[in-house]
């Protein structure tokens, strides 16, 4: 099961380039890939978390007392919050590891990734306990790494190149990453 | 004329989709067909509107520092409510359920589309209930029109037909893969930005002038 998990997150249906999930920062802070790698890390981070805490909220306090038509507000609310509490904690921690996450922080709360992976959590039939339901998270962050690293160093080439006036910036990242979506197209043939 | 400043400013001058660039999660995901994507744009304009009232109606009362925290509030709540009315419309004909399966994820994650968290700290947080109204709708108009018109360039290309109704029978099942989605907004993004770039030239349409968002420190 850690197995299927794994590759059906990172590869299979990634949620950059197959699931459509997370793409703004994926275009946004694309722009270096050590940046890049900073946000991936922080994302991940905060999948994990926020799988951890939004499944049992979801089918334990919510579902039992049928109040389950407030996902949205309960899980942006965590999700939220959950973020604001992280940034005070490593602020406090270690100042260096704020330094190199903190900017990343605050944009995190409206990463379609992140509630994205606590909705998917409750329909993804792999997703079958609170331990899966974080693994489940983890390998998403990481193939949300994964994409987002790849597209940066893709960009750091690109942009020195001569492009058409009106294709630089938005269009040609789309294009470079419609590219890339190509490639991870092949892992949709692999069943398990 | 202010309606008219505004109504410019939505559709073309800083259409959400083309121009700003905002919201692109819901774009590549819901333009695979006409019909998702004007259903999406719906969804998107109608939490626009109410989210951009209420917020101007309460833009003296919210705290500055839990701003964003409450803007993010509200919109959850008219996502919800969303949600809830597309169900029950979709209990009653079949192709409304049809444009709510499609949305499957995408319709929750309207709470993090960018545009509308945008619409609300940049315009409705210091603007008139009337302006801001106003403001929601072009938004999400020139928001569903790109939607629909790239779904509307996708359904045809690969699938050889519009709104459900087929055309023929050439299909390039590549514009209906996750490649094909970026491609083409990629296309239609620079398509927009050249004519855009013509027209500005031609007839000194000039950028927005009395209603240039003021951008806050987020």
């Amino acid at each position: 099961m850690v197995f299927s998990l794994a590759i059906a997150g990172i590869f299979i249906s990634n949620y950059v380039v197959v699931q459509f999930l997370g793409i703004c920062p994926f275009l946004g802070l694309s722009k270096k890939v050590d940046s890049a790698l900073g946000m991936g890390v922080a994302v991940t981070f905060v999948m994990v978390l926020a799988s951890l805490i939004t499944y049992p909220i979801y089918t334990y306090i919510m579902l039992p007392n049928g109040i389950e038509y407030l996902e949205i507000i309960v899980f942006i609310f965590v999700i939220a919050s959950l973020v604001q509490i992280l940034e005070m904690v490593i602020r406090k921690m270690s100042p260096s590891l704020y330094k190199a996450m903190g900017v990343y922080l605050p944009l995190i709360t409206t990463n379609c990734a992140i509630l994205g992976v606590a909705e998917i959590n409750l329909t993804y039939e792999l997703v079958t306990g609170v331990f899966s339901a974080a693994l489940n998270g983890l390998f998403s962050g990481i193939g949300f790494t994964l994409a987002i690293v790849i597209l940066a160093g893709l960009r750091e080439k690109i942009d020195k190149l001569p492009t058409p006036k009106h294709m630089r910036g938005f269009p040609i990242s789309m294009i470079t990453a419609g590219i890339m979506a190509m490639a991870f197209y092949v892992f949709t043939f692999i069943t398990m | 004329m202010k309606v008219k400043e505004l109504a410019l400013d939505g559709i073309v001058r800083q259409n959400p989709a083309l121009k700003l660039v905002l919201g692109t999660c819901s774009i590549l995901a819901l333009s695979n067909e006409a019909i998702n994507g004007l259903g999406m744009g719906a969804a998107v304009t109608f939490v626009l509107v109410c989210s951009n009232l209420v917020i101007s109606i309460l833009r003296n009362i919210i705290p500055d520092k839990v701003r964003i925290p409450a803007f993010i509030l509200i919109i959850a709540t008219f996502v919800t409510v969303v949600k809830m009315l597309l169900y029950y419309l979709g209990s009653k004909s079949a192709a409304i359920m049809g444009i709510y399966n499609a949305m499957g994820v995408f319709l929750p994650l309207i709470v993090v589309n960018c545009i509308i968290l945008a619409r609300a700290e940049s315009f409705a947080s210091h603007n008139t209930i009337g302006l801001s109204v106003m403001d929601g709708l072009f938004m999400g108009i020139g928001y569903t029109v790109a939607l629909t018109l790239l779904g509307a360039v996708r359904e045809i290309l690969g699938n050889g037909s519009i709104f459900g109704v087929a055309l023929w029978n050439f299909k390039i099942a590549f514009f209906t893969t996750p490649a094909g989605a970026f491609m083409t907004y990629g296309m239609f993004i620079a398509l927009f930005t050249f004519v855009y770039d013509r027209i500005v030239r031609k007839q000194k349409l000039g950028g927005a002038k009395i209603l240039k968002p003021k951008t806050t420190e987020v």
